[in-house]
């Protein structure tokens, strides 16, 4: 173990809401929800948790759930910057503050009312003209470049003309994550798989994306609650040890637009992420039974699984041929439906899934689990988790 | 009509789009080693040098990637429309709007910078296919045929 991180701390804690169109509830009452769901699951109270981490995008300040909790005193409260990428970055900081003692036991949340309130499929419209667009947008926005779907399809592209890879290609990460959401009842797309056909003949969204490359918009809240590895023991569940956390950012970074590096068909920062998650674990792809990798949209997943070593460069559409990543193939992935399948709680509700795989209380559980897996978001500075059986 | 979101401009990009005023296609250029960069930044991710110029480009360009927008409608635009990373010669790449058959376009596509007034306060630059590039009846048998 390089990293004096590794295996410091554990996920003891999984909560959510229900996943819906139309939750009728304040985002804050879904944080709530899902934070307190989440510490009953470790047999703790509220007063027990002293941090609170969540993204720079969350609406529900630390304070706020806090005062829902009744949570007497935080002793952490931080926030990771980027949209989805924070995902697995909230655990890492959640795993640094009691790897150190700063606190003792740390909620992470997410929650939004992100379908029937904003959606962020629109983009980053709502301006009127002539209304200055925010800085790092003006070399796109006035291009009409303002989508999340348009951003990832430049990227896309440049990957097909470079590798070969076409939107069947991408449709095959689709068909398995709907796979696994029929048979998750907690799933928004539970009951309703679909084949490389119905990919192919959804409408476009941004070419080269179909509709069904791209993930659902959703309301519900995850939150995970975290402490050390020494305490998980006592606690209600099988931890989630954290073998693994890391953060990555590179050069030319920008935020779904690093368009300027020489080679733009790779992740850089995905990379970095990987790297960093086997030099911490000693851990090696071979190693991983199940993963649940970030699906705003399938491109990013065949680029991951080249950036993390699960196969090589320009090779994720043959890896992924003939059902390797379906619930029955050689690695599983995104076994509660992803993000296109069970629900889009950026990324948290994927961690919550990494978690019950460990626990093997998952409902499409994959046999002998021992490591698993978990990115966060794609395009976007971003991080993730390697978490295994104590 | 509706039109596009216009730019901010500050210290550091004003100069790109007062060259679009004058219909020239600026890049910024280190004083220092010379690197070329876009977008606009007040330092030299090379050396750190924080002087700068910029060069006009030849307006030259080929189509390193692009999208085609559906859905959902974006304000300003009429769907479907193109947006391509351009890479000049010069080596660098910018986004643009490439106007025409979005169906007729390909990556590798050579396209050649123009300026469209969008009202008479502001402009924007745009591309249009350049000479040499493929039609699209041609586009389809050269993907058939590889």
């Amino acid at each position: 173990m390089s990293n004096s991180l590794s295996e410091r701390a554990a996920i003891v804690g999984i909560g959510a809401t229900e996943f819906s169109k139309a939750s009728g509830r304040s985002e804050l009452q879904l944080a709530l929800e899902a934070a307190k769901a989440a510490i009953d699951d470790a047999g703790l109270e509220p007063a027990d948790v002293d941090g609170m981490v969540t993204f720079t995008m969350e609406s529900s300040e630390e304070i706020a759930v806090a005062r829902g909790l009744g949570i007497p005193k935080l002793t952490h409260f931080s926030r990771v910057h980027f949209g989805g990428g924070a995902a697995c970055g909230t655990v890492q900081q959640a795993a640094m503050a009691v790897a150190t003692g700063v606190s003792k036991a740390v909620i992470c949340y997410r929650g939004f009312n992100e379908r029937s309130g904003r959606r962020f499929g629109a983009g980053r419209q709502g301006r009127t003209p002539d209304i200055p667009a925010a800085l790092p947008t003006d070399w796109y926005a006035p291009f009409g470049l303002v989508t999340p779907a348009a951003w990832v399809a430049m990227f896309a592209r440049r990957y097909m003309h470079e590798y070969g890879a076409t939107s069947e290609d991408f449709g095959r990460v689709a068909v398995a994550d709907r796979r696994h959401a029929a048979t998750n009842p907690k799933a928004w797309f539970y009951d309703r798989p679909i084949s490389l056909e119905d990919h192919q003949k959804s409408r476009w969204i941004v070419e080269p994306l179909h509709l069904l490359d791209c993930c659902q918009e959703s309301d519900g809240a995850v939150a995970l609650l975290v402490t050390s590895s020494e305490r998980a023991r006592d606690l209600r569940q099988p931890p989630a040890i954290i073998r693994a956390s890391a953060q990555g950012s590179s050069f030319e970074q920008e935020m779904m637009t690093s368009y300027y590096r020489d080679d733009i068909s790779g992740l850089d920062e995905m990379g970095l992420v990987g790297d960093q998650l086997w030099e911490m674990s000693g851990l090696r792809p071979d190693d991983i039974r199940t993963a649940v990798i970030y699906d705003h949209f399938t491109p990013f997943v065949l680029t991951q699984l080249e950036e993390l070593g699960f196969c090589k460069r320009g090779e994720a559409r043959h890896f992924i041929a003939d059902g390797r990543i379906e619930l029955d193939g050689e690695l599983p992935l995104n076994t509660h439906g992803g993000q296109l399948g069970e629900a889009y709680i950026h990324g948290m509700n994927g961690i919550a899934e990494g978690v019950r795989q460990v626990r093997g209380s998952a409902v499409n559980q994959v046999d002998a689990v021992e490591n698993v897996l978990v990115t966060a978001g794609t395009g976007v500075p971003t991080s993730g988790l390697i978490l295994g059986r104590a | 009509m509706a039109r596009p979101p216009r730019p901010t401009m500050n210290l550091d990009s004003s100069f790109f789009w007062e060259g679009v005023e004058k219909h020239e296609l600026r890049i910024q250029r280190c004083a220092g080693c010379k690197r070329l960069r876009h977008p606009p930044r007040p330092m030299c991710p090379a050396c750190t040098s924080l002087d700068w110029d910029s060069i006009v480009a030849s307006g030259q360009g080929e189509i390193y990637s692009y999208v085609v927008h559906h859905h959902p409608p974006v304000y300003g635009f009429e769907a479907p429309f193109a947006v391509a990373l351009i890479e000049l010669p010069e080596g660098t790449r910018i986004v643009g709007n490439v106007s025409g058959d979005p169906t007729a376009l390909y990556v590798g596509m050579p396209v050649e910078v123009e300026f469209v007034r969008i009202d008479d306060s502001w402009t924007l630059p745009a591309w249009r296919p350049a000479a040499g590039a493929r039609d699209s009846e041609a586009t389809e048998a050269t993907e058939a045929e590889a």
